[in-house]
């Protein structure tokens, strides 16, 4: 379902031109779960961004579904985001002073496709695969706990039926028990539903909860093999 | 996005944030509401005065003296000087122009007068006819007016104003069959005029009317007349009556050279339009002067709206990943000040109307508004917020989502 070709990501700072990325290339399937681990500086984030049609590269080639993203004009990228993929992000990013089921309907607003009536029941739905209790979806965002609010960004990110989810740190803001239940629920729709997950962070037994882990280490591929799930048991 | 979405995401924004909104709001509404009212001033000025220029007689010509040529020089009088307009050339007219309804020539003087009280004034005396008073629409408060009789038996009676009235004999007292003195001549009071409004010189509520042959005789003491007006029968027919009154004077005073005349003639639609220029650039000043707070108004919308922006970067970089387009963000924004300007303008126009309204029950002062005025108004309002929003909505839209889903 992803393809990428020699990616590569240059920033220019005055003179000086520094490479993000350099010359990455990999494959991901349709219902994956993989993990791009690295540490801060890496260029993860930078791929996630390119992945997530947010960003394009300097050089190289994209495919999402067999189209090239950097042939693509602005609003068409805002298409694709809208249409194939899920955002869940390190700080949720929910509107505070929105309820639980406005925040999960927010993309559909920007979705042509879904007509009106329809958007109360598919958050429903959302909410009801990420497992938020029926008596909180009329709370207001910032009355949630963080556990709480990530897994309403996650029904947010899901609620459009994307292709692809994309996590980047999803658990960097929560403690480790409440960073369980939302590493759990990923797992939980990538085996029951079949959604194509990818997951961005720092550490080890974040990542470990993947199928597959890439290691990205100063704009490279280093490693990309299945993960033996080792942190899990350690714990 | 649908147009509804449009509406439901401006009303939680604007919603969001109250105080600020309506600080806002505010200066839009001080803005059209002084629009409003000021207008409405400039207007009720006009109307006022266009309905006392109406109220002198409608359909009037006034021939008045222009500047009198000395024989064999070049040298020109003043305006008016001219004493050559007499009750021949009004009889001419009355007798050979065919549109002139009624023809009614004035001479006026300023004289003391005195009671037999010991009360005196100051006022002009007017000397008139009888088809004055039906040119001129002049109703009666008490007694008559002067008739075409006392004008032939050369009578010493008098029909005072109002205000003359209450300055000579006391507040509403009735005053006919008193006697008053003009230059140690005893004039007795047959009337007194109904009043007609307006106040200050040249008030038609401040002046004695006596026969026209009674001034002439009696106090100028020659045949000339200050003016003559005429009454013509149809609006149309105006145009056609001045030039013929215009070619029998001329003929009548030997004169070939139209330029070379020594009267004028003056149309009561020259003198309604020289008044409403007036009163309009009277409506446009005031108008100006609001437009002002109009603008300051609108440099607050742009000045919240920025800061909207920059608040809600990270929102807006949260939209774009979600699917919203460039001109989904850039429509949000750009309908949040719409709606601020469009609350202002609804808010100010009835304010204004209100301030309107209390300008004309405290003051006196005439004011009228207009639906000009209040479409306007809407315009204005609304332009302001395309206008003053389109910065900072393009602003938004432009944001680069990674940048501002970073930005803290």
């Amino acid at each position: 379902m992803i393809k990428c070709e020699n990616i590569t990501k240059a920033y220019k700072t005055g003179e000086a031109e520094f490479e993000v990325l350099k010359q990455v290339s990999f494959e991901i399937k349709k219902g994956e779960f993989v993990a791009i681990i690295g540490p801060s500086g890496s260029g993860k984030s930078t791929l996630m961004h390119i992945l997530g049609a947010l960003d394009s590269p300097s050089s190289g080639k994209y495919f999402l579904d067999n189209q090239n993203i950097l042939e693509l004009s602005e609003n068409q990228l805002a298409e694709v985001r809208s249409q194939k993929i899920g955002f869940v992000f390190q700080s949720f990013n929910l509107l505070s002073r929105a309820t639980v089921l406005r925040n999960v309907q927010m993309p559909l607003i920007y979705d042509s496709k879904t007509p009106k009536d329809q958007r109360q029941q598919k958050a429903e739905q959302a909410l009801n695969a990420v497992g938020l209790e029926k008596e909180r979806w009329h709370h207001l965002s910032n009355q949630l706990s963080g556990g709480q609010m990530q897994r309403v960004a996650i029904a947010r990110a899901l609620v459009n039926e994307p292709d692809l989810i994309l996590a980047d740190e999803p658990t960097g803001n929560l403690d480790s028990k409440t960073g369980d239940i939302v590493l759990e629920t990923f797992k939980e729709l990538n085996k029951k539903k079949g959604h194509t997950i990818i997951l961005i962070t720092h550490e080890r037994y974040v990542a470990d909860h993947a199928d597959r882990i890439i290691e990205i280490r100063d704009g490279r591929i280093i490693s990309d093999k299945a993960s033996n799930h080792d942190g899990l048991k350690i714990k | 996005m649908l147009f509804s979405d449009l509406l439901q995401e401006t009303y939680f924004a604007l919603s969001a944030n109250k105080s600020r909104s309506v600080l806002t709001i505010l200066g839009i509404v001080i803005g059209i509401g002084s629009v409003i009212t000021m207008i409405s001033i400039g207007q009720g000025a006009a109307k006022n005065i266009e309905s006392n220029i109406e109220s002198l007689g409608s359909n009037l010509l006034v021939v008045m003296p222009g500047s009198q040529r000395g024989i064999g020089t070049a040298v020109r009088g003043g305006m008016g000087s001219a004493t050559t307009l007499t009750l021949a050339d009004a009889q001419a007219i009355d007798d050979q122009v065919e549109y002139a309804e009624e023809v009614a020539p004035t001479t006026s003087s300023r004289k003391q007068v005195k009671t037999t009280q010991g009360t005196n004034t100051n006022t002009s005396i007017y000397g008139v006819d009888e088809s004055y008073g039906r040119v001129k629409n002049i109703t009666m408060e008490q007694g008559n007016f002067i008739n075409n009789i006392q004008v032939r038996k050369v009578t010493k009676v008098a029909v005072v104003g109002p205000t003359t009235r209450d300055d000579l004999f006391g507040e509403g007292s009735n005053p006919i069959g008193q006697k008053i003195r003009i230059e140690n001549l005893e004039f007795t009071i047959v009337g007194v005029t109904a009043s007609k409004g307006g106040t200050g010189f040249g008030s038609s509520d401040d002046l004695i009317y006596i026969p026209i042959s009674t001034i002439q005789r009696y106090l100028t003491g020659n045949d000339s007349v200050n003016n003559i007006n005429i009454q013509v029968s149809e609006a149309d027919l105006m145009t056609l009556a001045q030039d013929q009154i215009t070619s029998l004077l001329l003929t009548r005073h030997k004169i070939a050279d139209s330029l070379q005349a020594d009267f004028n003639i003056m149309n009561q639609a020259d003198i309604l339009s020289t008044a409403t220029s007036v009163t309009d650039t009277l409506t446009l000043l005031l108008g100006a002067i609001a437009g002002i707070s109009l603008l300051v108004g609108g440099i607050g919308i742009m000045n919240m709206m920025l800061t909207t922006v920059t608040e809600r970067t990270r929102e807006i970089g949260l939209r774009k990943a979600l699917g919203a387009k460039n001109n989904n963000i850039s429509r949000q924004f750009l309908m949040e000040s719409v709606a601020l300007t469009f609350i202002g303008g609804v808010i100010g126009i009835i304010i204004g109307w209100l301030a309107a309204y209390a300008v004309t029950k405290f003051s006196g002062t005439t004011t009228s508004v207009t639906t000009f005025s209040i479409l306007l108004a809407f315009g204005v309002s609304a332009a302001i917020g395309t206008i003053f929003g389109y910065y900072p909505a393009r602003r938004a839209a432009k944001l680069n989502p990674i940048d501002a889903l970073r930005y803290e």
